[in-house]
């Protein structure tokens, strides 16, 4: 088994903590894992995009050109990715700030309201982990219960107070891909 | 221990303050400042030193003075930063002093950018400073071995009394994976430092520390004692690890990054039906030119695959020696080859060689 | 080689060779000043009684080889780095004495980022700045120090300011920054210059084992064999043109120093003060 993801979005939307929740998840989950970042030269507002890789054997390259899945969080990443994601593969799509619909037939693409959904329960910063409680359940690779002990047992302490939301949010993402 | 998910430059950091790192000086520099910054907070509050200087230049002499002084002492830094300290590195190699190196290649020439590569190979195993002499140069592939290589670059630096150095590129520094950190060693007391440091004269004659020898004969002599340090270090120290090498028919040789991106590679041609194996190198210097020599005999071609225009080629076939076809693929500009770009050049290798 | 003689059990001893000092003669021209700081430095680390724990850190330049007249623990700086190295030596080894010894060009040209960054974190260190006015060892080459006007081997028309700058006043340099408590220009160019010297070499070591902060001692010397003069025509040389234009006195007493000074230390004359300048 081996998944290859990338979360794409602008710097602040989170995407690079979704994906080390995802990379935390796996490790815990016995995983081989690898996270390797990506940015764009300004230090906010621009493109922010992780990989991670999952596997039950040693990784090789951190890299990859066609993941197996992607969180898209904004226009560009969709635009960046939609075509990337491998035949048979998981797309994501923050569809409250990606108008566009994907025309693949050989992909499941799950459109999440992510921004919208979190501005509702009262943080616009949980569209990431909302997204990402979509992707693990469409994925089926790690229970969602992995993903809530690793934002337990990693999220930083002043940033514990959220973790009743984050957890929440995991599980309002998940209903998208039931 | 358990495994923890480190990010690469603080799992060098954490890993130098575990083997017993006594004092750091450093200059921000990305991609590696993440280096810099973890130490800023772990070594004072360990009661070790941490100084930030006012320049690369500043902080190899301080790592120099400090290694005179006896202290397990180390500065971190990247391609342009490591240019401005080599310099201090030939005076350091002629003192015969262990000091640990961190670089965390990007992409040059010039201020380049920020992004992973591996240009300065030469630069670190052939020309680190004037003179003749090689640093001990360690090149982890991944998160563990850049822990176990950060602390192995300390205990080889103070068998040898020279430079450790470990080269690890930008996507190393910046990437996370689960690290087991080694255990943490007690810091060596003051009293228990070498018997050739600068202690201070008392009850015994001076120690001097020079790299300065006006006799020709006499600075023959010490490189002669160098030369004879380097074969030794060039005997025992040699590491490097083969994937699916037993039967393999094609060899690809990559170090570091591109030597877990040729580990892919090597997954994918047998699944199509080629019969490669991988040489990775973990010491760059001392080179495993032995075990390429052998390898060269048993394979139908090489191929070499690197972040720069083909540095260790060189050594790869200064190692084969003709016997075989050796080929290259490089990328530059921070970077890196993916597996679908090397799978062609292998594929051209074997028919090639068929 | 000096030889050593028994000294008579009956008299008192009132003179002896440092014990800092190694019995080497030095590889200096004759009437060069280098020995004689070098000499000053010996007694004063002898009256202080810490040359077993005093670490020294050599330039490059004509005093590249003084760790083989110093009769202690020393090292070899890289030309400019000898602050750099000390502070690596010092942050490890805070119970030692360290000083570094250099030249003009050393300090004042390629290790001018050292030696300012040094005395402003405060270090503590010591500096003896040998300012001659000239690349002594390279063969005559101007230096950051050369006065205006003078001829050297690579300005055969004499310094020109309009391309080549001023020569650098270190000492007022150095006595401005926060870290810097005790900052002096003296000289070696007669008796009571000497003994100046002395004293202030002495008060910036103890200084330092005070724990006070970074203290320097610029010298002004000579160098006849570059200046193409004899040593009598070099001292007096220097007396006329470089004392008019690197005037004599301190640059920086801290408080604290001042209160170290107390009895102790009998103050100099301050011929002018760090903000008169
Ligand atoms: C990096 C480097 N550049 C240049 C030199 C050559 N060099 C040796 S001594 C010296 C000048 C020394 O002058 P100064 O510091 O004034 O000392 P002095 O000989 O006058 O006592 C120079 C330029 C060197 N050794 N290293
Ligand atoms: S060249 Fe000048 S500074 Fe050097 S030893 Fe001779 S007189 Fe002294
Ligand atoms: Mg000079």
């Amino acid at each position: 088994m081996q998944e290859e993801i990338i979360v794409s979005g602008f710097g602040g939307q989170g995407t690079l903590f979704a994906g080390q929740v995802l990379a935390y998840a796996a490790m815990d989950a016995g995983y081989h894992v690898t996270w390797i970042p990506s940015y764009g030269p300004e230090m906010r507002g621009g493109k922010a995009r992780c990989t991670v890789i999952i596997s039950d054997e040693e990784i090789g390259s951190p890299l990859i050109r066609r993941p197996s899945a992607a969180i898209v969080m904004n226009i560009p990443s969709m635009e960046a990715f939609e075509p990337a994601v491998r035949s048979g593969g998981v797309l994501v799509v923050n569809s409250s700030l990606i108008p566009q619909r994907s025309e693949r037939d050989d992909i499941r693409v799950l459109y999440v309201p992510g921004t919208e959904l979190a501005t509702e329960m009262g943080n616009v910063r949980i569209a990431n982990m909302i997204c990402l409680g979509a992707l693990v359940q469409a994925l089926g690779v790690l229970p969602l219960r992995t993903l809530e002990e690793a934002l337990e047992n990693h999220l930083a302490e002043r940033h514990r107070k959220w973790l009743p939301l984050n957890k929440e949010a995991l599980q309002k993402g998940a209903e998208f891909a039931r | 221990m358990a495994r923890e998910l480190w990010e690469g430059n603080a799992t060098i950091a954490e890993a130098a303050v575990r083997a017993g790192l006594e004092a750091f000086f450093g200059y921000p520099i990305t991609p590696q400042s993440e280096i810099l910054e973890h130490l800023s907070h772990r070594l004072p509050e360990l009661g070790r030193v941490f100084l930030q200087t006012e320049s690369e230049v500043a902080s190899i002499n301080m790592v120099y003075g400090a290694a005179c002084a006896g202290a397990r002492v180390m500065t971190s830094s990247s391609s342009p930063g490591i240019s401005l300290m080599q310099e201090g590195f030939s005076y350091i190699a002629c003192s015969e002093v262990p000091a640990v190196i961190i670089n965390v290649m990007r992409g040059g020439p010039g201020l380049g950018n920020v992004a992973p590569s591996q240009g300065d190979y030469f630069q670190a195993v052939k020309m680190a400073g004037h003179g003749d002499f090689h640093p001990i140069v360690l090149a982890p592939g991944n998160l563990q071995e850049a822990a176990d290589l950060t602390v192995l670059a300390f205990d080889l630096a103070e068998k040898y009394r020279t430079i450790g150095m470990v080269l690890a590129d930008g996507s190393l520094g910046q990437m996370m994976e689960p690290v087991e950190m080694p255990p943490m060693r007690p810091v060596r007391p003051p009293y228990e430092r070498p018997s050739w440091a600068l202690t201070g004269a008392e009850g015994r004659p001076p120690n001097i520390i020079t790299s300065l020898y006006l006799v020709e004969e006499v600075l023959e002599k010490v490189n002669l004692r160098l030369q004879a340090k380097l074969r030794q270090i060039a005997a025992n120290e040699v590491r490097w690890k083969e994937y699916s090498t037993e039967d393999a028919e094609l060899l690809l040789v990559a170090f570091g990054t591109v030597g877990r991106v040729c580990q892919t590679v090597v997954r994918e041609a047998r699944r199509a039906g080629i019969r490669a194996g991988l040489l990775r190198p973990i010491t760059v210097w001392p080179f495993p030119s032995a075990r390429i020599a052998q390898l060269a005999e048993q394979v139908r071609g090489v191929l070499v695959v690197e972040m720069n225009a083909g540095q260790m080629l060189e050594d790869v076939r200064l190692a084969v020696e003709g016997r075989r076809p050796v080929r290259f693929y490089g990328r530059f500009g921070g970077i890196i080859p993916l597996p679908d770009e090397i799978m062609p050049e292998l594929e051209k290798l074997d028919a090639e060689t068929r | 080689m000096v030889t050593t003689v028994e000294i008579p059990t009956d008299m008192e001893l009132v003179y002896k060779y440092p014990e800092s000092l190694t019995p080497r003669s030095t590889h200096y021209c004759p009437g060069c000043t280098h020995g004689i700081i070098h000499r000053l430095i010996a007694e004063v680390i002898d009256e202080l009684g810490v040359r077993e724990r005093t670490i020294g850190v050599a330039p490059v330049g004509c005093a590249v080889l003084a760790y083989e007249y110093f009769n202690m623990d020393f090292c070899e700086a890289a030309h400019g780095r000898a602050p750099a190295m000390a502070t690596g030596i010092k942050r490890v080894s805070p119970d030692k004495v360290v000083f570094t010894y250099q030249g003009d060009g050393d300090l004042a040209a390629i290790g001018t980022s050292e030696i300012i960054h040094t005395a402003n974190r405060g270090e503590l260190i010591t500096t003896i700045f040998v300012n001659n006015a000239i690349y002594g060892m390279t063969g005559g080459q101007m230096a950051p120090t050369t006065l205006p006007g003078q001829v050297t081997t690579s300005s055969p028309r004499g310094r020109d300011v309009e391309t080549a700058g001023w020569p650098m006043k270190m000492a007022e340099l150095i006595g401005m920054l926060g870290g810097a408590v005790y900052v002096t220009r003296q000289a070696v160019l007669d008796v009571p210059s000497i003994r100046r010297t002395k004293k202030a070499i002495k008060l910036a070591f103890q200084v330092q084992l005070a724990g006070l902060g970074f203290s320097m001692v610029e010298i002004i010397s000579t160098c006849g064999t570059n200046w193409g003069v004899s040593p009598l025509e070099a001292l007096d040389w220097a007396k006329t043109h470089m004392l008019a234009y690197y005037p004599l006195g301190d640059t920086k007493v801290s408080d604290a120093v001042r209160e170290l000074m107390g009895e102790r230390v009998t103050p100099f004359t301050m011929v002018k003060s760090a903000t008169e300048l």
